[in-house]
């Protein structure tokens, strides 16, 4: 069973659905004990860092999260979740995240060409850094679906992918059994559910 | 690099996929979820759904099909038609739907866009212009292309953009149906006075009209088109492969 940690941040009704397509039992929980059953967790989350750092918080979940993490269990952060895993973040203020990850989440804004929008939004092509189970089904080049204003940085050693728009993009980042996609593999077609299907078979 | 979007747009009316032409004699095609499986599954990179119906058993109907769609089609979706409050932004989310499209609702309440900016982020909301040509001017067009508005369509989008519209669909009614192609014109006009993605529609009648289109207007995002995807006229796949050889980025 996989549990997606629910702290009152986005609508899971997508990430549940491409769960099920592929075969894989979900939870929407935010009870400990459910997420220490879960053989794997997933963290959403869309909107603004603090105030989901913040909610984050106010589940009381995080030392729940932290020890499960630590444990090994298979653990995925998509998009604010996967911003989340870091050090800190800087919008709208300074905020701490989770630091599962080396590295802090900075606004693209003023590192992109003046040029290109804000957000980075649409279809993107994913550049392998290095091999990851997660990509076990896809190929480098393959294109996912972004939205998104701030990205992770001085995390060079865990990106395991970038994505170009002006600049590279850290587009997946993965450290041991702990992943993150800037991107969101539930909305991204094939190549979104054949990652989402990679991740839930780590371990297995 | 992001990748030009090729965008099937569905008008749902009584649970069936509609296309008219100049929006008049609307003509019924088939079932929107069997469609929005199909072309999620044939290279479209989005979806947009109208909903056409003006009854409140219409409208459940379209949430009931929204949610079906939307549970088995894992693209993003955009939703529009019928969208002139909050609630209707918070109706439409959360049956699945990744971005609401605003165009009359906007026009009759100023204030729509800002509080659903503010609420949803401005990457959720989409305005969605029908645009025609009238004394030399584009001018603003309102219940589904019937009624002028008097609204100058140039300063109509920039202000819509300095709401927190995150994305503009500018759909001229001048080339609407007619199949000669895009309206090249308007869209460089859109195009040079706003900095969020600009969606072409109305006018696509094959492929040539996509290359010409993002040829001529690269700053253009995406393509939108029913008729010539619903008739089978052009596949998606298809045309992605001449905008390819046409060294336009695609996702193939």
């Amino acid at each position: 069973m996989l549990a997606i940690i629910d702290y009152g941040v986005g609508n899971l009704f997508s990430l549940q659905c491409s769960l099920k397509k592929i075969g894989v039992e979900a939870v929407v929980t935010n009870d400990p004990d459910t997420i220490k059953k879960a053989d794997r967790i997933i963290l959403p989350g869309v909107g603004a860092f603090g105030d989901a750092a913040k909610k984050l918080r106010a589940t009381g979940l995080v030392d729940t999260i932290k020890t499960e993490a630590e444990n090994g269990k298979p653990f995925l952060g998509i998009c604010l979740g996967m911003q989340l895993l870091f050090e800190k973040g800087y919008e709208y203020g300074e905020h701490e995240g989770l630091g599962f990850i080396k590295g802090n989440v900075v606004a693209l804004e003023g590192i992109i060409p003046e040029n290109l929008n804000i957000p980075h939004m649409g279809w993107n092509a994913l550049d392998f850094k290095c091999e990851s189970p997660i990509f076990k089904y896809i190929n480098d080049g393959d294109c996912v679906y972004f939205v998104h204003s701030y990205h992770a940085t001085d995390c060079d050693e865990s990106v395991i992918a970038t994505a170009e728009y002006g600049v590279q993009v850290t587009a997946a980042v993965g450290k041991g059994n702990i992943f993150g996609c800037q991107f969101h593999p539930e909305k991204s077609g094939d190549t979104g559910l054949k990652i989402l299907k990679a991740f839930c078979e780590i371990g297995e | 690099m992001i990748t030009k979007r090729i965008i099937p747009c569905l008008d749902v009316r009584n649970g069936t996929v509609v296309k008219g032409t100049n929006f008049e004699n609307l003509n019924e095609i088939s079932s929107p979820v069997q469609l929005a499986e199909y072309y999620s599954s044939h290279g479209a990179d989005e979806l947009v759904f109208y909903d056409i119906t003006a009854s409140s058993d219409g409208r459940k109907l379209f949430t009931d099909i929204l949610t079906e769609t939307a549970s088995k089609v894992f693209i993003p979706l955009t939703v529009g038609g019928g969208i002139n409050t909050l609630e209707d932004f918070d109706r439409v989310l959360k049956c699945g739907a990744d971005k609401v499209s605003v165009n009359s609702g906007a026009i009759r309440n100023p204030d729509l866009i800002p509080a659903a900016a503010e609420k949803y982020g401005d990457q959720c909301v989409v305005l969605s212009v029908d645009v025609k040509r009238v004394d030399g001017q584009f001018r603003v067009f309102a219940k589904g292309g019937r009624e002028d508005t008097g609204l100058d369509a140039l300063e109509w989008i920039k202000r819509g953009v300095n709401n927190g519209a995150g994305e503009i669909v500018v759909n001229s009614i001048d080339t609407d149906g007619v199949k000669k192609g895009f309206d090249i014109e308007m869209l460089k006009a859109v195009c040079e006075i706003v900095n969020v993605p600009v969606i072409a529609s109305g006018g696509a009648g094959g492929k040539q009209d996509f290359v010409d289109l993002f040829n001529i207007v690269p700053d253009v995002s995406a393509g939108l088109a029913a008729s010539i995807f619903h008739y089978g006229e052009v596949t998606i796949d298809d045309l992605k492969k001449t905008l390819n050889e046409n060294n336009i980025t695609v996702r193939l």
